[in-house]
């Protein structure tokens, strides 16, 4: 009994009821009939099979979340989740994390092995779009069924708190309308597909002079264009004074919708040290240098006519999206869920959470507020803070936490056991309690 | 001067963090159980698998070398208070300037037959844990003894791990020697909706051993034998002094000290659980065995010691926990049955699972006490008013202000206020609702005006 975690010590399985059993083997009929679609690389009946295989992994949220939630009193739900092998590390996660890998290195560089799948979401591609799926179509499909059933089983999870409700309703909505339909159908109506919730520097393409020009026949892609740089100058600054961050982190984006739902039962997993905190500083505003550095650089070609700087900003440009777009964002920042948590990418690699960070932090309302002296130093808000953050340092000192990575999801919130923090806005600091003690 | 610790619990780590915040005196601190301060009160999240023995420990491991603080694991096994040292078991012999005594509590147990038996446990140490997490295999049932905070927490612990569980509550209502009646209620219907076996008014018996020293069931004051491989003895707990007796410590059931916390010996302090103030403030007992009152003392231990004389001053009562999803708060004074000098208001929530209760004075009007069953109010809020003595007919209107839920909660104070309308026939309304910049105006209001 000297170890240094019990979860290690835990010998016995997890407990599973026959009807979760149930639940999982249905979920895992519908992943099974995907994987074989992806190994055999084509379809025969695409349209049953993909309905089928929806369909099944559905019913097995649904009946999962009647077993593991709505059987019991609603509260706080993280019973065993440092000892299960999905949410602890355990074999299950590392499998995970594989697969999850292995569908993004196909996705980004062997979209001919993912073959079998654009045919089994093709007759959908050309319902919504009007034309053949390829593999960002099947990606998109994935990534919005994702955050739709895992949304559901979140919200019931939380169903006792309105703000996860409403938060997860909204990530939900953004993904299915913002990031999904409304693409798919201006594809359909001979517009550019416009992704109306990615912006420049998230989305890095967004800014560059390429798709200025690639949007130039388009009213509504001009439009969006100048939208877009309007929200990274304007909209970001006022909607951070007075909301936080989280207007758009745990609201809004895809990436942040992704790791609120799909990544939720992994957001324990996030590294709290003060190295990572150290790490995440620099890496994260280095990232965001770059970003405006190879962007400038792209400008500063098409207004001088092609000088010098060419080899360098396009290489500048293919080692961003190879390095950052596709390897941290994407097969790290997916992929790696099971291992090291759910907001890896946003933590350390997203350009756009830096530039709203610096807002959050110099320049905002936000904050949340440690009630008096109430706090325990029990570590349940800094262990479920899917972005590291200590959150209970703050807290047993009575300090307002002021973070530039926080993103305003409000878990800590929700799982303190002794209602210690609250997210909310105003310009200054209650008097620290503690102090006021002696 | 080198300043020894006795325990690193929240009393002794705290003390230690403040003497190092104050002054650069040589600091060790002394523990048999643990080699990192761990947050005891998060003992059940750990068994639950919410977190790991390391997520509750609110300190990286760089951080005692870097602040210079001594850790060492050993247990003291006799303090030479003539000669200012002390023995640990390990055969060393310390020497100190100041001693500390953060010696924490033990579990109470009560001469029970068979309550030394092999699956018989408290909790409260980090062994305690070790000890069940030893007997939860293949558990076929775990009976608990003592309807009080740890009690309902090992029921907890248990439940989440799918083990039937019993709770035996002497009292006729859990935890009504501290909580009024509805709430009392609230919570015991709250126990039966997990399917806790929760037999009211019934006392432990006898543990009945089984084979190899371990016990195989127990039988009640009401005659029932109920099988179970787990007893959990959470009647209270006391301050741990067995070591300390028959020396020259002035020990009555605590570690006796004045206001300064200091005890009949030179340059020997003693807080947390093990302390027993001598002459405590009006309404406070001499001991009082949680969280936050540890904290203070250790905080104020460590004025005394670096800087000036100072007395220990807890403030206003508060206090919190959580009955499995259930969270309590109170501020100031709430009694069981309030006298009859004092009104209690009471609203509950239809579902049964919230409730707000003030208590205030008949004649003054006076607020006394805040009471919340699920739902969470602002201490600072609170405790201005209990501070001020702020009359109940101008605390109604503002109430909204001490509202913390979070965002988009639904708020229940003009409930409680129509509740007061009705009982007296006047027409108050909630005017304030909860929110920083309102709070911050408030505090800051009040602030300038006392």
């Amino acid at each position: 009994m000297q170890n240094e975690s019990l979860s290690i010590s835990v010998p016995s399985p997890a407990y599973t009821s026959a009807k979760q059993k149930i639940a999982i083997a249905l979920a895992g009929i519908g992943i099974l009939l995907v994987l074989v679609v992806w190994a055999a690389g084509r379809v025969v009946a695409p349209v049953p099979i993909s309905l089928a295989a929806l369909g099944f992994v559905l019913a097995g949220v649904l009946v999962f979340v009647r077993e593991e939630y709505l059987k019991y009193p609603e509260g706080i739900k993280n019973n065993g989740a440092w000892f299960r092998g999905l949410t602890a590390r355990g074999v299950w996660g590392w499998l995970l994390g594989v697969l999850i890998t292995g569908f993004y290195v196909c996705l980004y560089w062997f979209p001919q092995y993912l073959a079998g799948l654009i045919q089994l979401f093709d007759p959908f591609s050309r319902l919504l779009r009007d034309r053949a799926a390829d593999q960002w179509f099947v990606y998109g499909a994935f990534y919005t069924a994702a955050v739709l059933f895992m949304g559901i089983k979140f919200i019931y999870k939380y169903r006792h708190n309105p703000y996860q409700r409403l938060r997860t309703f909204s990530v939900m909505f953004f993904q299915l309308g913002f990031a999904f339909l409304i693409p798919g159908l201006l594809l359909r109506l001979q517009h550019p597909e416009i992704y109306f919730t990615y912006f420049w520097p998230l989305s890095y393409y967004q800014g560059t002079p390429m798709a200025y020009q690639g949007y130039s026949g388009s009213g509504l892609g001009t439009f969006f264009f100048f939208f877009g740089l309007a929200m990274f100058f304007i909209g970001t600054p006022i909607l951070t004074y007075f909301f936080g961050k989280r207007w758009y982190c745990s609201w809004v984006c895809g990436c942040g919708g992704l790791a609120e739902t799909a990544g939720d039962p992994f957001r324990h997993l996030s590294d709290k040290s003060l190295t990572a905190w150290k790490i995440e500083r620099w890496m994260i505003h280095s990232i965001l240098a770059f970003v405006v550095l190879m962007t400038a650089l792209l400008w500063i070609n098409v207004a001088t006519g092609k000088s010098i700087f060419q080899e360098y900003s396009q290489l500048f440009y293919k080692m961003y999206s190879f390095a950052i777009g596709s390897v941290f964002s994407g097969v790290v920042g997916v992929g790696f869920y099971p291992l090291l948590g759910s907001r890896v990418w946003c933590r350390f690699g997203c350009p756009m959470a830096a530039w709203l960070g610096i807002w959050q932090k110099k320049k905002s309302k936000f904050r949340i507020t440690v009630n008096g002296g109430q706090c325990i130093s029990c570590g349940n808000c800094s262990t479920y803070c899917e972005m590291g953050i200590d959150v209970r340092a703050y807290a047993q000192k009575g300090q307002d936490v002021v973070r530039a990575s926080c993103v305003g999801c409000g878990i800590c919130s929700a799982v303190c056991p002794r209602g210690v923090l609250r997210l909310e806005g105003a310009n200054s600091h209650p008097p620290a309690f503690l102090s006021r003690t002696l | 001067m080198k300043i020894i610790i006795l325990g690193n619990g929240v009393s002794g780590i705290t003390a230690a963090r403040y003497i190092r915040k104050l002054s650069d005196h040589e600091i060790t601190v002394i523990s048999d159980e643990a080699d990192y301060f761990f947050s005891r009160t998060a003992l059940m999240y750990v068994f639950m698998g919410h977190m790991r023995r390391k997520d509750v420990q609110p300190y990286e491991d760089w951080f005692w070398d870097k602040n210079r603080i001594a850790l060492l694991r050993d247990r003291v096994s006799h303090i030479d208070f003539e000669a200012k040292t002390l023995q640990t078991a390990h055969g060393k012999s310390i020497a100190y300037d100041k001693l500390i005594l953060a010696v924490g509590s033990q579990s109470n147990k009560f001469g029970w037959p068979g309550q030394d038996l092999d699956g018989v446990h408290g909790l409260y140490r980090w062994q305690d844990l070790e000890a069940m997490e030893r007997h939860s295999r293949g558990l076929n049932r775990a009976v608990i003894v003592g309807g009080g905070l740890i009690g309902i927490e090992m029921a907890e612990m248990f439940h989440s791990r799918h083990i039937p569980v019993t709770f035996l509550v002497r009292e006729s209502s859990f935890w009504d020697i501290v909580l009024p009646p509805q709430e009392s209620a609230m919570i015991n219907r709250h126990i039966n909706e997990h399917g806790i076996g929760l037999r009211l008014q019934t006392e432990l018996k006898e543990i009945l051993p089984g084979e190899n020293g371990k016990c195989r069931a127990i039988t009640t004051s009401t005659g029932e034998t109920i099988p179970c491989g787990f007893v959990g003895l959470t009647a209270g707990v006391s301050p741990n002094v067995g070591f300390l007796k028959n020396t020259a410590l002035d020990i009555n059931r605590g570690i006796l000290v004045n206001e300064y916390l200091e005890t009949n010996q030179p340059d020997v302090y003693a807080i947390g659980d093990c302390a027993e103030i001598r002459q405590p403030q009006p309404g406070r007992r001499s001991i009082e065995a949680v969280w936050y009152t540890g904290r203070m003392m250790g905080e104020t231990v460590a004025h005394t010691i670096c800087r000036q004389a100072t007395a220990y001053n807890p403030g206003i009562w508060f206090n919190s926990a959580k009955f499995f999803d259930i969270e309590y708060q109170v501020y100031g004074d709430i009694q069981p049955r309030e006298p009859e000098t004092r009104a209690s208001l009471y609203w509950e929530h239809a579902e049964g699972k919230k409730s707000i209760r003030l208590a205030y004075d008949r004649h003054s009007g006076a607020v006394t006490g805040f009471n919340l069953m699920g739902i969470r109010y602002r201490h600072e809020v609170c405790e201005k008013w209990l501070h001020a003595g702020t009359q109940i007919e101008e605390v109604l209107p503002n109430l909204g202000l001490a509202n913390f839920d979070p965002e988009f909660f639904p708020q229940h104070e003009s409930e409680l206020v129509a509740e007061y309308n009705r009982q007296t026939g006047k027409n108050l309304v909630v005017k304030r609702k909860r929110g920083l910049p309102a709070v911050l105006q408030f505090l800051n209001k009040q602030h300038s005006s006392s």
